[in-house]
């Protein structure tokens, strides 16, 4: 078939121009996939950093007793727990666990957790607000604190908190200051301002306190234990086969983020299937080009064809001709287009330094590979009906004898 | 003489009803190996049609036809593109060479047809033709750039490319002035000779058909003479 193929090289160079703008249609088709491949797989990205790139991606909570009563043969009541008005549950074998669940492959980031609720007060001004106790030197290993202080230091020691800028507004604190925090059992502590930050999400601005793991052992009386286990993955797509692998690992309940988040998901899936249209109609233009192209060189060279099988060649060697053709046509298109898009998504910013007002595209997600493959494809298949067409020419009418 | 071709009883319809057109009407023909014939008779007379299924570009209505013992009109499509390749030469008034292409890929192009590339081999025989029909340095010319009696010699040399039994020319010369057509002419003979292909040449030239060594008249689809 190397023949077929020279035969094909020469049709397509001895019309250059008719050629080259037949491959410039196929590579701007294979620009626009790229580049919408881009966008929407940016945009996914930056929705989902910003949604839930700082939360955690698989919860370990610990669950309250369900509310019981004992009873005995008489009906009497002997016992009943009922749930308590604050979360008392804890995961005391929490250390045990640790080691567990840092060992699955896609694991970053385990941070376990003391959290309830508590008010600050400062003088006479009094907030309610949700405290959490983190391991002291791995502060930013689920919401990345240090990231976002704009006063003082994320560390947290004995006696520090670090809290939001709006609820320090709100109680007119400045770094280093002294406050009162008492927690739901009743505990209290004085301690100092150590680092105040602004997330941009009102409600952890506002409301949200941390403090240091052995702080929080005393604000909620819990000498061992946590009372939750936040879990950071690499790829926070997979949270929801990672938190599986997690509970038949730990027989611990592990929540994905993403029960509870089926709008955003949603609204991605709506993102992505708008995506995959406008490929496709990239991909239809493509082959319906190249197609038409090929038609058109079919109906040209119809005597060519003719002398071709009159001198011996078959069928299936003209319909390799032609679909040759196509798919030289489509692997020229594609890599150019590749190419081209690569270029352009060259000056905008990485993944990892988006910025509000720009286009929050990815240059890693152009599927550059799926993108030629697939115009290779449908360049082959758009050539099979003139390919076909070009093998039923009858040889005595083409060549006019 | 050892028959090259038989055709028996060939008949040739074209349409139906009322549109139906008999081109030939119960034509019977032989061929001798090595034999030079021409093949005479007014326009409309079938001469063409004769030749087209004679070189297996088109199959009769009816009737037999057998070459090299071979039953050519039974034979499905790919067997018969083999057996062009293999066994038929043509050279077309037009001489329809591939205009892409240089005179020796044109040459070259039925022996690379069938052996799916280009061969040194074929790529030495296809310049000794070239030479033979006396073209040494119109060789690796576009074909596009050759004069009509050039693209006429190129068209013979590709006939003869693989060795065929037979060559049919439908009106070889009929586009060339008389001294390009005279030099095709003797190149034809000059093969016949030295070679023993059969030629079957269609022309309304006397002059042309004088030079073969037999002359068959077709008239009103029927062998006349």
């Amino acid at each position: 078939m190397l023949y077929g193929l020279k035969i094909a090289t020469r049709y397509l160079t001895a019309s250059k121009a008719q050629t080259a703008l037949l491959v410039l249609g196929v590579a701007v088709g294979v620009f626009i996939f790229i580049f919408m491949s881009a966008l929407i797989g940016g945009l996914a990205e930056f929705i989902l950093s910003r949604t839930v790139g700082d939360i955690s991606h698989i919860t370990i909570q610990a669950e309250d007793p369900d509310p019981a009563v004992l009873i005995d043969d008489d009906g009497h009541v002997l016992a009943a727990i009922e749930r308590g008005r604050a979360r008392t549950a804890t995961l005391p074998d929490a250390a045990t666990y640790l080691p567990l669940i840092k060992s699955v492959p896609g694991v970053v980031a385990v941070s376990p957790q003391i959290g309830g609720a508590g008010f600050l007060a400062r003088g006479a001004q009094v907030a309610q607000v949700s405290v959490t106790g983190l391991e002291p030197g791995r502060e930013s290993a689920i919401l990345n604190l240090r990231g976002y202080i704009v006063e003082g230091s994320e560390r947290l020691g004995s006696g520090i908190v670090v809290l939001g800028e709006t609820l320090a507004d709100d109680l007119s604190l400045r770094l280093g200051q002294t406050l009162r925090l008492q927690s739901s059992t009743g505990a209290s502590a004085v301690l100092t301002v150590g680092g105040i930050y602004d997330t941009g999400n009102g409600m952890i601005d506002g409301s949200s306190v941390y403090v240091s793991l052995p702080t929080a052992r005393t604000l909620f009386a819990l000498p061992q234990g946590v009372t939750r286990i936040e879990i950071k993955l690499s790829d926070l797509n997979a949270a929801d086969t990672t938190a599986l692998r997690i509970a038949a690992l730990t027989g611990l309940d592990a929540v994905p983020w993403t029960d509870g988040a089926e709008q955003l998901m949603e609204a991605l899936d709506a993102q992505a299937q708008t995506g995959y249209f406008l490929k496709t109609f990239a991909l239809i233009t493509i082959v319906i080009g190249v197609a038409s192209a090929l038609l058109l060189s079919t109906y040209r060279r119809r005597p060519e064809i003719g002398i071709m099988r009159a001198m011996g060649a078959g069928r299936g060697f003209v319909i390799f001709v032609f679909v040759t053709q196509g798919a030289l046509v489509g692997l020229l298109g594609g890599l150019s287009g590749a190419a081209l898009g690569y270029l352009a998504l060259l000056p905008f910013p990485s993944r990892d330094a988006f910025e509000a007002g720009t286009l929050p595209m990815d240059i890693t997600q152009g599927s550059y590979g799926l993108a030629i493959t697939l115009t290779v494809i449908g360049a082959i298949l758009a050539s099979i009906l003139p390919a076909r067409s070009a093998a039923r020419v009858d040889p005595v009418t083409a060549i006019g004898q | 003489m050892t028959a090259l071709l038989e055709v028996s009883d060939l008949f040739k319809t074209f349409g139906s009803g009322e549109a139906e057109t008999r081109v030939l009407r119960g034509l019977s023909l032989t061929l001798a190996v090595g034999e030079m014939a021409a093949l005479l008779g007014p326009s409309g007379s079938g001469k063409s049609t004769l030749l087209t299924i004679l070189g297996t570009l088109m199959k009769p209505t009816s009737g037999c036809y057998t070459m090299l013992g071979q039953d050519l009109v039974t034979a499905d499509d790919r067997a018969l593109t083999e057996f062009r390749n293999r066994h038929i030469g043509f050279v077309f008034q037009f001489h329809n060479l591939l205009p892409d292409f240089t005179a020796l890929e044109n040459v070259v192009f039925p022996t690379a047809v069938r052996e799916g590339r280009e061969t040194e081999q074929a790529r030495e025989r296809g310049r000794e033709l070239l030479v033979r029909m006396g073209l040494e340095a119109r060789v690796d010319f576009p074909s596009a750039n050759l004069s009509g009696g050039q693209k006429q010699r190129v068209a013979v040399a590709r006939a003869l490319m693989n060795r065929p039994e037979l060559v049919l020319a439908d009106e070889p010369t009929g586009n060339l002035d008389r001294d390009s057509a005279m030099q095709v002419m003797d190149l034809i003979a000059e093969i016949n000779r030295d070679e023993g292909t059969t030629f079957l040449i269609s022309t309304h030239d006397e002059k042309i058909a004088s030079l073969c060594a037999r002359q068959i008249v077709v008239g009103d689809g029927l062998v006349t003479g």
